[in-house]
């Protein structure tokens, strides 16, 4: 097969699933038609952008910050005061392209700050990271005018402007909205993976000396990558703004930016989908959570850490792991002995579930002693028994893991000596 | 005619304790030159120099005449010099083909263009391809860096290193840690890719010196104690005191 | 209570004199409680190149471990019991969770920190609940220490004083006289040739952290009943506290306790002269019209700058000396 020939299959592939894509962007609101699935959907639409955004630094770059909500935040303010001077008649610009206000806002600010953080790599430049991203949410007590303070920066999305004739009133007109963005951005951020920025910022991650010594500014490239980083931030605060129809200091802040740090390393940093399926998720169970449990960021923070230590390559990667033994037609061997690991890590995640809620009832309820409806029973918080059963379900579950765990890495050893001795391609 | 690099006085000091101390070195264009030495005589420290890895405490360096001390790494190899490294230094998550073809990325002059797309960049493809048959690493062309196996990898070091297209080439020990055979294919695999270009090498490898450098410079303590050709170098009194004495 | 114009027209009266005398001597406290952070952040950073990012979290636990205790015991069991048992819980992360992740490079290590912020902020409020706890100064140092200018300086605030210069002295010490603190400096300079000399690398680590959080834990436990206890403290002091180390020099102690007495003079001075831009123009005479093209930044409120300055000095630093004060290298 000739190498011309082979590109061209890979770009059918690549518009093929891109247009996938696209289609289930379309398709989903007429599967999921109720009002919050549509708002949670348009959440999930911004914050792909704003993961995809976060991941041209961290996954492509090897940047770890902290601050990356400011051009997110500051993009969706620089889309909210737009609008509002539509509505006041001062300026005429369609609500469609609004959220390139705000790309070129977070680019303007990506260009200032990247300016001085980029000049460092590593550990340092995360500092510099979150020192930058508490200035700027400490600053928005004193510029008043800009961030609104205390109240924040509200305005109303339907400005008589518009390219489609749509008003952008009704929530799915803004989903659909979202939904084309999120296919521009997407499809425009994974273009820039294959351009010669894109690869440099790779080599930079990899081996930024060697990168110097074939003949690139590792700066400059850090730099380039992370101010356009920050135009696509911007442009999902853009798109967050028309949503909400307000912003709040605490948009452009640090728990902002822990949140989109979050989601694209769950969702896997080493895939260019990754942050994909990390918004998707994050946003689901944080709207699904957040409403069941007092403990959803608790459970975060655990799932986090565990991935960190475990799977740093995050949901993504441990997808693209089993792609390999599929192709080589060796995944059956692995998938009973995680059916064997599944069960006591199940009952450890029951248990844990279960401790920290009852936790949770006896610190902040107004009558720990009120059942807690868990796992289809009614359980007290106050008896000693739930507790005890809770805890010796945790503890059988973490020595069941373990004991089983030994299992999958045999298996996978076995697997993995079967792909080489077969040859089969990594 | 300039020389291709030129030393002059070079001293590097690292606090208090000098490494260099005062090395003056020419190497004409197209000459093959090679560096040897006891461990801990200063090569690699040197190269660190030359490279722009390290700036010199005191002298002066320069390429094709004009002086590059001072400058940074990346701006030392965009004026036409490259260096391989002894402890193989890859773009490790990336595939053979995108090493190779990042090394080219500068010198073909793309500089930090995020509107062009590499995979349609013909002559770009093609002379990434040509580096991967020169190489003979065709058969691996999609294999990550960090899965090849040492000698392929240490193949690709200093395919890296020459594709650029810089003329003078610093290669830093290129067969350490290689069996003989694998030693001769690389020996071979150099002096084809490195025709018409200056090339300078610190090397243990006695064979691999005495047959690959036109000219040899002894570097003891710093110092260079000789330089000369390979016969010369073999009869030299001091060479065989400083170097051998010490080597046995 | 917001000073007027006369306060600032009358410099060098007792007012303002006794408004000086206390920032000076409040932002030394700040100052030092910074200092009992960051120099656990710094040591452990230069030894280990981690950046704990979960440190205030740490210092927070120390808080409220030292409430508990002391509500069955006194505060002086807590102020011996409250560090060592949070530099043990510094041991468990190190030896169980940083250490796994240790040939990921700093970075991953960075991140399992970051985590632990999310983890251990919510135990404290599934332990501890969402309101502050009654973490109470002790009645022994419950009183007065004297009066000046008719507002008294309580005595716990030199208690605070005195337990962080003592600390800095110890630490000092530690490293200067004892065989363990000269591997330690050792390592802060060449971390591979510790290594190489044959020390157990891997549980100097697990001591160093266990050190550098056991210090957050013990400036948890004096600033929980200066300041308030609640779920909030560790976020209000985490960011601050990577500004110092970072405008001081990562890994130098001299460079963290400048930059915690800086930073705690400037932030306290800022916050306690109320005045505004505005009314310092007018103050001098320029007298600026508020609407003109001074406008937007004229009405800027000190005050409100006070809580960025530390920001915006570390941003200045990193422009005009990216090593920090002290730093003695890049990073």
């Amino acid at each position: 097969m000739s190498h011309s020939q082979s590109s061209r299959t890979a770009l059918l592939w690549h518009i093929g699933v891109w247009a996938l894509f696209a289609l289930v962007i379309v398709v989903l609101p007429y599967i999921f038609t109720s009002s919050s699935s549509i708002s949670m959907m348009s959440q999930m639409g911004v914050f792909i952008i704003f993961a995809l955004s976060y991941n041209m630094l961290l996954g492509q770059a090897g940047m770890l910050s902290f601050g990356h909500a400011v051009y997110f935040g500051l993009g969706g303010f620089f889309t909210l005061h737009a609008i509002r001077a539509v509505n006041d008649e001062v300026w005429q610009f369609p609500l469609e392209l609004m959220p390139l206000v705000g790309g070129v806002g977070g680019l303007a600010f990506g260009i200032i700050f990247g300016s001085i953080s980029t000049r460092r790599a590593g550990v340092t430049f995360a500092m510099i990271t979150l020192g930058i991203g508490s200035m700027v949410e400490s600053s928005a007590n004193m510029f008043t005018d800009f961030f609104g303070g205390e109240s924040g920066i509200s305005g109303n999305r339907v400005t008589d402007v518009t390219l489609f004739g749509f008003s952008y009133g009704p929530s799915i007109e803004v989903y659909y909205l979202i939904g084309a963005w999120t296919v521009m951005a997407a499809v425009a951020m994974y273009l820039l993976t294959k351009t010669p920025l894109g690869r440099i910022s790779n080599a930079v991650r990899d081996n930024p000396e060697r990168a110097q010594f074939v003949g690139y500014n590792t700066t400059i490239a850090r730099f380039i990558q992370f101010s356009l980083s920050g135009f696509f931030a911007g442009i999902a605060g853009g798109l967050f703004a028309i949503m909400f129809e307000i912003m709040t200091a605490p948009n452009v802040g640090l728990v902002q930016s822990g949140a989109v740090l979050l989601m694209t390393f769950i969702g896997g940093v080493g895939l260019f989908f990754g942050p994909i399926i990390g918004a998707v998720l994050v946003t689901y169970m944080h709207t699904a959570l957040s409403g069941f449990s007092e403990g959803w960021i608790l459970y975060f923070g655990l799932m986090f850490v565990f991935m960190v230590m475990y799977a740093p390559g995050g949901i993504a990667g441990v997808i693209y792991a089993h792609a390999a033994p599929w192709r080589a037609g060796l995944l059956w061997r692995l998938l009973p002995s995680y059916l064997l690991v599944l069960l006591p890590a199940l009952l450890a995640i029951a248990g844990l579930v279960a401790v920290v809620e009852m936790g949770y009832q006896l610190s902040l309820a107004y009558d720990p002693s009120s059942p807690i409806d868990l796992f289809y029973m009614q359980i007290n918080a106050t008896s000693l028994w739930s507790w005890l059963v809770a805890l010796l379900g945790l503890a059988v579950g973490i020595a069941g893991v373990l004991a089983t765990a030994r299992v999958v890495r045999a298996r996978w050893a076995g697997v993995n000596r079967s792909m080489q001795a077969t040859g089969a391609k990594t | 005619m300039s020389d291709a690099l030129k030393l002059a006085n070079v001293h590097k000091r690292f606090g208090e304790t000098p490494i260099i101390r005062g090395v003056d070195l020419a190497v004409a264009p197209g000459e093959r030159h090679a560096i040897i030495g006891p461990n801990g005589a200063g090569k690699s420290t040197l190269f660190n120099l030359i490279s722009g890895r390290y700036t010199p405490s005191e002298g002066e360096i320069a390429l094709h005449g004009k002086r590059i001390s001072g400058l940074a790494p990346h701006q030392i190899n965009r004026r036409g010099l490259s260096r391989s490294f002894q402890i193989t230094n890859l773009f490790q998550n990336m595939t053979v083909f995108e090493n190779l073809r990042c090394s080219l990325l500068w010198a073909q002059g793309y500089k930090y263009s995020f509107w062009h797309l590499v995979g349609r960049q013909t002559a770009l493809n093609e002379a990434a391809e040509q580096w991967l048959e020169r190489l003979g690493l065709s058969a691996r062309r999609d294999v990550p860096a960090s899965l090849l196996t040492y000698a392929e990898q240490r193949t690709l070091e200093i395919g890296t290193t020459i594709a650029g297209g810089a003329d003078v080439i610093l290669l830093d020990e290129p067969t350490a840690g290689m069996g003989l055979a694998e030693r001769d294919h690389t020996m071979a695999m150099i002096s084809e890719v490195t025709q018409d270009k200056t090339l300078l090498m610190v090397e243990h490898d006695m064979g691999v010196v005495f047959e690959l450098a036109d000219r040899i410079s002894v570097l003891v303590y710093g110092q260079i104690i000789a330089s000369d050709t390979p016969e010369a170098i073999r009869a030299n009194a001091a060479v065989q005191e400083a170097y051998l004495g010490e080597a046995h | 209570m917001r000073p007027t114009l006369s306060h600032f027209a009358v410099a060098g009266s007792p007012v303002m004199l006794e408004s000086i005398v206390f920032s000076v001597l409040n932002g030394l406290l700040y100052g030092m409680l910074l200092f009992m952070l960051a120099s656990g952040l710094t040591l452990i950073f230069g030894m280990m190149g981690v950046l704990n990012f979960a440190h205030a979290s740490f210092y927070m636990l120390g808080a409220y471990c030292a409430y508990t205790i002391s509500s069955y015991t006194n505060f002086w069991v807590a102020l011996i019991l409250a560090p060592l048992f949070v530099g043990f819980l510094g041991a468990l992360t190190e030896r169980f969770g940083l250490r796994n992740v240790h040939k990921h490079g700093h970075v991953a290590e960075l991140l399992l920190t970051f985590g632990l912020v999310y983890v251990i902020d919510e135990l404290v409020v599934l332990i501890w609940g969402q309101i502050p706890v009654n973490y109470a100064i002790p009645p022994s140092l419950d009183f007065t220490l004297f009066t000046l200018f008719g507002t008294s300086f309580p005595a716990y605030r030199a208690f605070i004083l005195f337990v962080a210069i003592a600390m800095f002295g110890a630490i000092y010490l530690l490293l200067v006289r004892t065989r363990v603190g000269m591997i330690i400096r050792a390592a802060l300079s060449h971390p591979e040739m510790v290594g190489a000399l044959g020390h157990d690398v891997p549980r100097i680590f697990t001591l160093v952290f266990a050190f550098g959080t056991g210090l957050a834990g013990l400036a948890g436990v004096m600033a929980g009943n200066y300041y308030i206890t609640e779920p909030g403290m560790a976020f209000s002091m985490g960011p601050i506290v990577f500004v110092v180390v970072v405008f001081g020099g990562l890994g130098s102690l001299g460079g963290a306790l400048a930059a915690s007495l800086i930073i705690g003079l400037v932030t306290t001075f800022a916050v306690s002269l109320n005045y505004s831009i505005a009314d310092l123009l007018a103050a001098v005479g320029l007298g600026l019209d508020g609407a003109n093209i001074a406008g937007g930044l004229a009405h800027i409120d000190l005050s409100r700058i006070g809580q960025m300055l530390p920001y915006l000095m570390m941003v200045l630093i990193l422009i005009f000396r990216p090593r920090g004060l002290m730093g003695a290298r890049e990073s």
